[in-house]
């Protein structure tokens, strides 16, 4: 019979030496790398005690950015969502009433703003997109779960805290370049 | 009466006498029809202001070739036999409307983010073609706070860029104008008379008529970006216009009502505020089918028009 690919071996019924048949030298064989990988570096760390080093630009979950003042940058305008490839992203946008001035930094925010998680696909899209600078991937990462709903990250989850404290540092996240380009007080937007 | 022969970017188009340059690009279609702000072909009188259809005129005639001397409005001039044009094909034209579209931006605000035209924006249009990203001004900006004019429709007259469309809307379709433009030069505004509110029942095409997102609709005020909503064609008999509009919705809530628009962004039929704004149920309409957006609009986003069907169906 013809084979059909070259990658198939033949079976072949040879007897086993002697040596084979006693099957110590194999067995002592597999032992010695067992107990050559005990001396090893290990592979693992007991996670979360220890955590790994992250890279500065790391892409994890998402943070919605308050400006200096406290405010909420975003203003749901909807460029993350549509430049979403995984669709993960969902908004309603509402109207700032007179007295919200120093909770939401332009005239319309997001009233909700979710992000699914398990679509996600942490490209950095999204970050890219935003013409606030509200959205930025951190270094953070997304807790596991058993269910699915808690996937749905809500504004309560998403929007960095009030406190100047426990404000989220994305600023490793910006290169030289695009720090610069932001200085640049030539461009409209930077005004 | 003989038509009459006219070159415009090298393409020769047969047109009546009478016809102005932009018409007679309209007719040959594509690429080389000027980009209009305030010329608007259902509104008699309208063009001439926001100079962004100019273009090279490089023989007068056949009669008198003579260029003229500078560049012409393509919407306020009418041709003339053996008349060569020339739009994008002349680098001082592209040259000229990048700067017309830098002083068209000078007062604008920069927040489209906000800006429910965002996403069918003419202007927005224009400067992503033509615009650059810094500007040279260092001037601050004129700045108004948003007013309701009528109970529907609010003004941001920082977005205005004065094409005087809205007015000669109100002019045209009603006989009580109770808006328009006050102050001269850079001190002109659109508003209405002290405590006045428009009230009629057509103004809501000062919407659809609105180049920028300085007319908008209160009723859909925020409540989702354009490319999130799918534009439906529908109808319904109503007796005071055509009843032909877009449904523009979002699952199976209709969230806003426009007139149609052409490849131009110019209403086919201008429909009344009952359509527009009270009629907001699927059972108020006859919904004719999913309207055709252009490819390269933001709106068509996820918007498939043919029913979406596997090969072996199609090919049975």
């Amino acid at each position: 019979m013809q084979a059909l690919t070259n990658r198939s071996k033949m079976v072949s019924n040879k007897q086993m030496t002697f040596m084979e048949r006693i099957y110590l030298p194999a067995i002592f064989k597999g032992m010695s790398i067992t107990l050559k990988h005990f001396f090893k570096k290990k592979a693992t760390i007991s996670y979360p005690e220890q955590t790994r080093e992250f890279s500065k630009i790391y892409r994890g979950r998402h943070v919605l950015k308050r400006d200096e003042e406290g405010r909420e940058r975003c203003t749901a305008c909807g460029l993350c969502a549509v430049s979403c490839p995984a669709e993960a992203i969902t908004m309603i946008a509402a109207e700032r009433k007179p007295g919200e001035e120093h909770l939401y930094r332009e005239e319309k925010y997001a009233e909700v703003y979710e992000i699914n998680m398990l679509r996600c696909i942490f490209c950095g899209d999204c970050e890219e997109a935003c013409p606030k600078e509200a959205i930025f991937l951190t270094d953070r990462i997304v807790k596991s779960d058993y269910e699915r709903l808690p996937f749905v990250y809500g504004k309560s989850l998403l929007v960095e805290p009030l406190d100047p404290n426990l404000r989220i540092d994305i600023s490793g996240r910006q290169t030289k370049n695009v720090l610069n380009f932001k200085q640049n007080k030539r461009f409209a937007h930077n005004r | 009466m003989s038509l009459i022969k006219v070159t415009i970017d090298n393409i020769e188009v047969e047109v009546e006498p009478g016809t102005t340059i932009l018409n007679a690009a309209r007719k040959i279609g594509g690429a080389v029809v000027p980009p209009t702000m305030c010329y608007y072909s259902k509104l008699e009188g309208s063009g001439g202001k926001c100079r962004s259809c100019l273009v090279k005129v490089a023989q007068g005639s056949t009669k008198d070739p003579r260029p003229m001397p500078k560049l012409v409005a393509s919407c306020r001039t009418a041709v003339m036999d053996g008349m060569v044009v020339q739009n994008i094909t002349s680098p001082e034209v592209m040259e000229n409307r990048r700067a017309i579209t830098e002083f068209l931006l000078l007062n604008h605000p920069l927040d489209c983010p906000v800006c429910d035209q965002a996403g069918e924006c003419h202007l927005q249009d224009l400067s992503y073609e033509h615009g650059l990203v810094d500007t040279e001004t260092v001037e601050e900006r004129r700045t108004f706070a948003p007013i309701d004019i009528g109970d529907k429709i609010k003004l941001h007259m920082n977005r205005c860029i004065l094409c005087y469309r809205c007015v000669m809307v109100a002019n045209q379709l009603t006989d009580q104008r109770v808006h328009g433009v006050l102050g001269r030069g850079d001190h002109s505004e659109i508003s209405t008379f002290i405590t006045r509110a428009i009230d009629n029942d057509f103004s809501g095409n000062m919407i659809d008529v609105c180049p920028v997102g300085a007319l908008t609709d209160k009723t859909f005020r925020f409540k989702s970006r354009v490319w999130f909503t799918k534009p439906f064609d529908a109808h319904r008999d109503c007796p005071k216009c055509s009843g032909k509009v877009v449904l523009w919705k979002k699952g199976d809530e209709i969230l806003r009502v426009t007139g149609r628009k052409d490849k131009y962004g110019e209403l086919e039929d201008f429909i009344c505020n009952d359509c527009r704004f009270e009629h907001k149920e699927n059972s108020d309409w006859v919904i004719e089918g999913p309207r055709k957006i252009e490819r390269h609009s933001v709106i068509s986003q996820n918007h498939y028009e043919t029913e979406v069907r596997n090969r072996s169906n199609q090919s049975q």
